[in-house]
């Protein structure tokens, strides 16, 4: 099940490329659709930090992930590389896990 | 130095950075329960980070793998309008654009659109491109590489790691006040539905709520 969704969902973003070099300016260039666009990754990846931050499975839950996402939202502000925002988040939630 | 060796020099640079990324998606992605093999074809065949994260965050999370397939569609649907701003520049047909559509991402579009020379902007394009698929491949492999050797992942933490990733990922998108309260909205949204709707749904929720908002009730 999860090969489906790999294969489908890597089809579907490969299209979206194709698409775009592909398709008429025209199909493309409609004002409104060229400002929404954007904002849709803002809003997604907003709305999976708060998800992964705060439930499990349907359960709303505040543990160390919420520690976690402070030290990442301080890293970030710091203006650190991608892969020390994402290893600080990981030792504050496996450290106080541990204490 | 010409500017043909600094292009090449900086889509390096670009593809050594997200090497490194890519080693926190390949860990991520194993300890999200894909096999290797799984984590590996994503980085091959989607190439498109955000994409990439929210497929296994989805899945990480308990989600079913279509909400996660939804996910990173949906996120992709940015490749497209890069797709567009490039086709000009580009100028690619036949087995040419096959290829160059796979390397339509956010560095390469940043790195060949900051070109006045059209030769140059090529150059960027195809060199980011090549240096980024390269090393997020490899990087990619060590860290589920690593990730599978661990019999927990949770005792290092792995489990908190997706929302920074996300974050970071975020992060570079808000610099005015307009996607900043966007961001807070569809936050909030999110965690809001989430108690009453399967997991990974909160997100297509979001997704509709701001195309809704972009399309129809925004001004300007």
């Amino acid at each position: 099940m999860i090969w489906a969704g790999v294969l489908v969902a890597s089809a579907a973003c490969y299209a979206l490329k194709l698409a775009g070099l592909s398709l008429p300016q025209a199909w493309l260039g409609n004002p409104r659709l060229q400002r929404t666009v954007p904002l849709i990754p803002i809003a997604l990846l907003a709305a999976l930090v708060g998800t992964q931050t705060f439930s499990t499975g349907q359960h709303l839950v505040v543990d160390v992930r919420a520690a976690a996402l402070v030290v990442a939202v301080i890293a970030v502000m710091l203006r650190a590389p991608f892969l020390l925002v994402v290893a600080a988040a990981a030792a504050t939630a496996a450290l106080l896990r541990f204490l | 130095m010409p500017p043909q060796r600094a292009i090449m020099r900086d889509a390096l640079g670009i593809g050594i950075a997200s090497g490194a990324y890519a080693i926190s998606f390949g860990a991520i992605s194993t300890a999200a329960g894909l096999s290797l093999l799984q984590t590996c074809a994503l980085s091959v065949l989607m190439f498109t980070g955000a994409s990439q994260f929210a497929l296994v965050g989805v899945v990480g999370a308990g989600g079913s793998v279509w909400a996660g397939a939804a996910a990173a569609a949906l996120l992709g649907s940015r490749n497209a309008l890069y797709g567009l701003r490039l086709s000009s520049l580009l100028r690619v047909s036949g087995l040419r654009r096959i290829v160059a559509s796979h390397f339509v991402i956010d560095e390469t579009t940043a790195m060949a659109i900051a070109r006045d020379d059209p030769a140059l902007g090529r150059l960027a394009f195809w060199s980011t491109g090549l240096a980024l698929f390269t090393l997020w491949n490899l990087g990619t492999l060590v860290g589920a590489l690593a990730t599978h050797a661990l019999s927990n992942p949770k005792v290092l933490g792995l489990d908190a790691a997706p929302p920074a990733a996300f974050l970071a990922l975020l992060a570079p998108r808000l610099r005015a006040r307009e996607p900043l309260a966007i961001a807070i909205a569809a936050a909030v949204l999110a965690i809001a539905v989430l108690p009453f709707v399967p997991a990974g749904v909160p997100l297509l929720i979001v997704a509709v709520a701001v195309a809704v908002y972009g399309m129809v009730w925004r001004r300007g």
